[in-house]
């Protein structure tokens, strides 16, 4: 069998099979190697700010319940009765100090605890005894500045070891706002007919930006008289455990904080008050960066991060080799006024999201090519070499180190996976 | 001149015009079926009286975004919808509040299909409509379109204007 990636630095030329997209048996490997071993975004702590919050999650293909426990703890627990395996809260949202399943009616405390059932004398004493009749936890979940990660491999390495120096880009996200990053309602619950890595490679090209985006730059121009032309600058960095960034300028503005003329005076004035905050806060040269460079992160396998027109939080996973399911988060200053929130939110709206004017067309783009890797027996390999001529270390945004960064560590994974399967044979 | 009394009917005939506007691909005249302060929107699923600055609508259009989202649709660089998607509106159960009032209340069940590259998407929900009288036409003040879907799977998109 043909070896997945082809990383071939001398003649500056990365290729990448597409059976990687198409193969039922990759899609088995990736959930054993990659989505049962690595840390999984499950969601914002704000989505559940008080004792008794909880909201359901599907992360990893599993059912969770993420819930902010009474004695305080924020757990993820396995929406699964215990007895017979029914799902026991069957409310998207809420506030409840008990989850009770319906079936046999099995009530559990909402940090996991059994606390009822019907018919005790069926039962031995101590029938709980060991805890294995209470909602089970993940026993892995870490939080870094308000992002959970769940964690199904209980030998795992601390989140912020897995994150690495990708934390450097996530703070530079979250010190934007002094009180912290709040979620928003409204999670944007849709999905792509396309495999989840063609996602994960489209959140940080800044190559397909103008060819696949020309209609919302279309508009930027026709809002701002001074834009002549659109410029999409800046630097290409890999970070390590196949997590990678680019961090560039563009034409849009910042909520935090640049002006455009779509936006009054006033907010001139905001962001200029804003952007003085951030430097006696940071100093001028970070205060710069957070305010008007743009940010679009990816934290291997699933998730994405990009601080740009607003700031969103994508998390994606494969039900079939074909399809994903997407969650999109819109996060903000906590405290941010309504004018400057509804401003931020219109802005995300333009370009972000399934109505937006941007998400929609890289979505067609990512089902076009799923469409066409039916060819996938005779036209083999993606193309990923944009910058390497350049050296990995002077890569421009508008390159694709970031996305070679991602299939080089998907590659130690799988590679290793189907080189193992093939020595036991 | 004479204005003639609204009837029903009229309001009825309306709703059907714009639909049909829309499955003919005719969206510059869709636009401008709005009042000057026009709004097209989609609040988040489940929460139909969601807070804007509280919960991220899927699109919340003032007059000039709804005509930049009709423009760039006729676009060939709109690619999600190059070639053109084929869409049939349906819309049922209609109910008109104060037809004798300034602004006229419609409430409405809608079904549309989608189709695409053999895929057929079906988007339905609720519409409600604030229409005025403009110049001796009917003109909308507000449109707000509540999908009764539990998400956007697997459409993935709203794409087109529902």
């Amino acid at each position: 069998m043909e070896r997945i990636i082809q990383d071939n630095v001398e003649k500056s030329e990365f290729l990448v099979n597409r059976r990687v997209f198409s193969d039922k048996e990759i899609l088995a490997r990736e959930r054993a190697e990659i989505f049962n071993k690595c840390w999984l975004f499950i969601g914002h702590e704000t989505e559940i700010p008080e004792p008794g919050d909880y909201k359901r999650k599907k992360v990893g293909g599993r059912n969770l319940l993420f819930v902010h426990s009474h004695d305080g703890e924020i757990r993820a627990l396995f929406n699964t009765c215990p007895h017979r395996g029914a799902l026991v809260c069957r409310e998207d949202s809420g506030n409840s100090r008990v989850f009770r399943c319906f079936y046999h009616a099995w009530s559990f405390k909402n940090d996991g605890e059994l606390v009822g059932m019907p018919g005790k004398d069926g039962f031995p004493e101590g029938f709980n005894d060991e805890g294995t009749k209470n909602m089970k936890a993940v026993n892995r979940l870490e939080n870094y500045r308000g992002f959970m990660f769940v964690n199904f491999d209980e030998n795992a390495v601390s989140l912020e070891e897995y994150l690495g120096n990708a934390k450097e880009y996530i703070d530079l996200v979250v010190d934007q706002s002094e009180y912290g990053m709040e979620a928003l309602g409204g999670v944007q619950q849709y999905s792509v007919r396309a495999n989840w890595k063609l996602l994960a490679e489209n959140s940080v090209d800044l190559y397909h930006g103008m060819p696949t985006h020309k209609t919302y730059f279309d508009i930027k121009q026709a809002q701002d008289p001074n834009l002549k032309r659109v410029k999409l600058e800046g630097k290409g960095i890999n970070l390590g455990n196949g997590h990678s960034v680019i961090e560039y300028v563009a034409p849009w503005g910042r909520p935090v904080a640049q002006w455009t003329p779509i936006w009054d005076e006033e907010f001139k004035n905001d962001m200029e008050k804003m952007k003085e905050r951030l430097a006696e806060r940071f100093g001028e040269e970070r205060a710069n960066r957070i305010a008007n460079y743009n940010r679009n992160i990816v934290i291997f396998p699933n998730l994405v991060i990009n601080d740009i027109m607003a700031v969103t939080a994508r998390t994606f996973y494969p039900s079939s080799p074909g399809y994903m399911e997407v969650q999109g988060y819109s996060l903000a200053p906590k405290g941010e006024s309504d004018k400057h929130r509804l401003a931020r939110n219109n802005n995300f709206l333009e370009f972000l999201g399934p109505g937006g004017f941007a998400t929609p067309d890289d979505n067609e783009a990512l089902e076009l090519c799923q469409e066409a890797y039916t060819n996938n027996t005779e036209v083999q390999w993606n193309d990923i070499s944009k910058g390497m001529v350049r050296g990995e270390g002077n890569a421009l945004a508008t390159d694709e180190l970031q996305m070679r960064s991602f299939w080089r560590h998907y590659n130690s994974i799988i590679q290793a996976s189907l080189d193992k399967e093939v020595a036991h044979q | 001149m004479t204005v003639k009394t609204l009837e029903r009917q009229d309001i009825v005939d309306f709703l059907y015009t714009e639909a049909k506007i829309l499955d003919e691909w005719r969206l510059l005249d869709w636009a401008a079926l709005f009042t000057d302060d026009g709004t097209y929107v989609v609040p988040p699923i489940g929460e139909p009286e969601a807070i804007p600055t509280k919960s991220l609508y899927y699109i919340h259009d003032n007059r000039s975004r709804l005509q930049e989202r009709a423009e760039r649709l006729l676009k060939k660089e709109a690619h999600v919808e190059y070639p053109h998607s084929t869409t049939t509106r349906n819309y049922h159960n209609i109910l008109v509040s104060d037809i004798e009032s300034d602004v006229i209340t419609v409430e409405c069940n809608f079904t549309t299909h989608r189709t695409k590259r053999e895929v057929v998407d079906t988007f339905i929900g609720k519409i409600k409509y604030e229409i005025v009288r403009e110049n001796d036409r009917l003109a909308i003040q507000r449109k707000k379109v509540v999908l009764n879907l539990d998400s956007l799977r697997p459409h993935g998109k709203i794409s087109l204007i529902l």
